[in-house]
């Protein structure tokens, strides 16, 4: 026999779900979004999707400019660079280079950073005003300087690049994760598991975990736009990504030779990383402002 | 204000020893023998291979080294340089001033116009201007600065013709090296075209200076636009408002004094970020300043420029980082009494 509801249940939506909650009432942020997801799509695709080879060159049609052009071919939409190379490839092949890596990288320093912040921020004492200072020094020294030290010790590359700006953007996720922990642990909740029992451990995972993911993740956004410049950066300077990788930046030194013949192999690369950042930080920004008006609450 | 003083200072002495020990142990992690990487001396012969054993106490243990290399440091030695095997430290004489004119040039330019704009924002929150004001300084921080910098040079140097678009004078100018700022070193010199040279250096400074300028200038915005709102919902400024001033009285006689001092508080912290910029962009418009002789030795593999580069530019934030302190404590008597660390 079918039995009708009773009662309501009251549901409790976690701090996480509340958040994407208010995110998908703010239009622009949700603009970012899709754009963020179309990257991602596209990093992890585009190798397949990419109607030409981005090494390859096609030698009768060089320079070609994009197809709306009076010269332009419709089957290299957005043209050629000086090899006959199809930018339209190039840039999706760059996607997974300057957008994926950027993405892996922001997920491995935010893993290692989160894991040292959480267990500093449980000691005290000297150990950690000494991890205080030294985070300040760190913090204090250009990221760009940083990576390029880092950069300069490993020798260039695009390997060598990840893990300048893997190390380069720890420091940060640290202080945030160690500065959220410690206030959430002054809270009351804590101090009732406290009072239940509860080592250290389980408190940080089951009780302030779930309350910290939110900042985090906002740290997270900033981190991935400074990410992105900070290997595009790179790539343009010649430290990162090497000659004939279609990295983002890269590829806009490439056509640095011939951008008043050839614009577009400017133009296209910096709009595709102005592309990145904006999607990025619009999500950033709609992660914050979900903050603010749940705090208002 | 003593007491906050001698914290600074304790946090001052505490930063530089462990800014010289990064530069210091980076010697061990660069290719090739930590001595020669740490003096520069490439081509030593072996009696001057002894010589500069002995003066960096490399038969004794790490601790002696590490204050032999301090000591060498205090004195304004750094070695020289791998590929032009001239002293660092004259070098850096040289071309930090030329990084410092221009990034102070920039942090100007970003706060007389990021700053303004953030207060108007402000008065108007939540409306069209708002908005517009907001969604330019998004796509301002978004914007990577080499590309940025070569839009600008085509647009302005290229196509319209207006600004030069490398280096910091014209070659036809000769100006002799006093302070290394090309702008006092103009008015000291007795040249007949010093006013010729005045406004080519002018023209040569606006365009890289604009671009550092770009992210900076929204970021403070943003700065001046949160601090301004939270002034604005504060209960004296009702009372003012109360007592009948008018919304410009109140604006430009409170809201403006106390918005400002949360701002300046950011200077210091926006620098790091401000020098990052200029690093890349003298290399795109040929600055002759230290980000360009940086990332040049790189190229080159000059360890000991690069270690050396990396302690004076980071010395260089860390003072500025210092100074912004200390104008803010004096400003705001509120912040004298905060704990270091307790933000």
């Amino acid at each position: 026999m079918a039995r009708d509801k009773i009662y309501l249940e009251e549901i409790f939506p976690s701090p996480f779900i509340q958040l994407w909650l208010i995110f998908r009432k703010t239009p622009v942020a949700m603009i970012g979004f899709s754009s963020f997801l179309f990257l991602i799509v596209l990093a992890i695709f585009g190798p397949i999707l990419a109607p030409h080879s981005p090494l390859e060159g096609n030698l009768d049609m060089l320079l070609l400019p994009p197809a709306w052009h009076i010269d332009g071919n419709i089957s290299y939409l957005l043209g050629t660079d000086e090899l006959g190379r199809d930018m339209l490839s190039r840039l999706m092949y760059g996607t997974s280079l300057t957008f994926g890596l950027s993405f892996i990288v922001v997920i491995i320093s935010l893993v290692i950073g989160v894991i040292i912040g959480s267990l500093s921020a449980l000691t005290s004492g000297i150990k950690s005003s000494f991890l205080n200072h030294f985070l300040d020094v760190i913090l204090s020294i250009p990221s760009l300087l940083l990576a390029i030290i880092i950069v300069a010790i490993l020798g260039p590359g695009i390997a060598n690049t990840v893990w300048a700006v893997v190390l380069v953007l720890i420091p940060q996720f640290i202080h945030i994760t160690r500065y959220a922990v410690k206030e959430e642990s002054r809270k009351d909740y804590v101090l009732a598991s406290k009072l239940d029992g509860a080592n250290p451990f389980r408190i940080l995972y089951y009780s302030i975990f779930p309350n910290i993911t939110d900042r985090i993740m906002g740290q997270a956004t900033l981190a991935q736009s400074a990410a992105i410049l900070d290997i595009a950066t790179l790539g343009f300077l010649g430290l990162g990504a090497q000659i004939p990788l279609p990295e983002w930046g890269a590829s806009l030194a490439n056509g640095l030779d011939l951008f008043y013949i050839a614009p577009w192999t400017v133009y296209l690369p910096g709009l595709a990383i102005l592309f990145a950042v904006v999607a990025t930080n619009l999500v950033g920004e709609g992660i914050r402002h979900a903050l603010k008006v749940r705090k208002e609450r | 204000m003593l007491v906050f003083t001698l914290r600074r200072l304790s946090l001052f002495i505490f930063t530089m020893l462990l800014l010289t020990l990064l530069s210091f142990s980076v010697n061990f992690l660069f290719p090739g023998d930590a001595l020669i990487n740490l003096t520069g001396a490439i081509n030593a012969t072996p009696s001057q291979l002894v010589e500069l054993n002995d003066a960096y106490q490399t038969h004794r243990n790490i601790f002696w080294q590490y204050f032999t290399y301090l000591s060498h440091i205090i004195d304004g030695d750094l070695g020289l340089s791998m590929a032009s095997q001239s002293e660092i430290s004259t070098e850096i004489l040289n071309l930090l001033p030329a990084t410092i004119e221009l990034s102070l040039v920039a942090l100007l330019i970003a706060m007389l116009v990021g700053i303004p704009l953030g207060f108007v924002a402000a008065i108007k929150h939540g409306k069209t201007t708002d908005n517009l004001i907001l969604s330019v300084s998004m796509l301002g921080y978004s914007i990577p600065v080499f590309w940025l910098g070569l839009l600008a040079i085509l647009t302005f140097s290229i196509n319209l013709g207006w600004l030069p678009s490398a280096g910091q004078i014209s070659l036809l100018f000769e100006i002799e090296l006093v302070t290394g700022i090309q702008f006092i070193d103009i008015l000291l010199s007795d040249s007949p075209y010093k006013w010729q040279a005045f406004s080519d250096a002018t023209a040569h400074i606006i365009l890289p200076a604009c671009v550092i300028a770009v992210a900076p200038a929204t970021i403070f915005i943003r700065l001046a636009r949160t601090s301004m709102i939270e002034v604005l919902e504060t209960s004296y400024i009702r009372a003012a408002s109360a007592k009948g001033l008018t919304f410009q009285q109140i604006i430009f006689r409170h809201a403006i004094r106390n918005s400002l001092i949360k701002i300046i508080r950011h200077v210091g912290l926006q620098f790091a970020n401000l020098i990052t910029i200029a690093m890349v962009t003298e290399v795109i418009f040929s600055w002759p300043g230290i980000g360009r002789w940086l990332i040049e030795s790189i190229y080159q593999r000059d360890y000991t420029a690069i270690e050396s580069g990396l302690l004076v530019l980071s010395c260089f934030i860390f003072i500025v980082h210092i100074l912004t302190d200390f104008i803010y404590a004096a400003l705001n008597p509120l912040a004298r009494g905060n704990k270091y660390g307790a933000r």
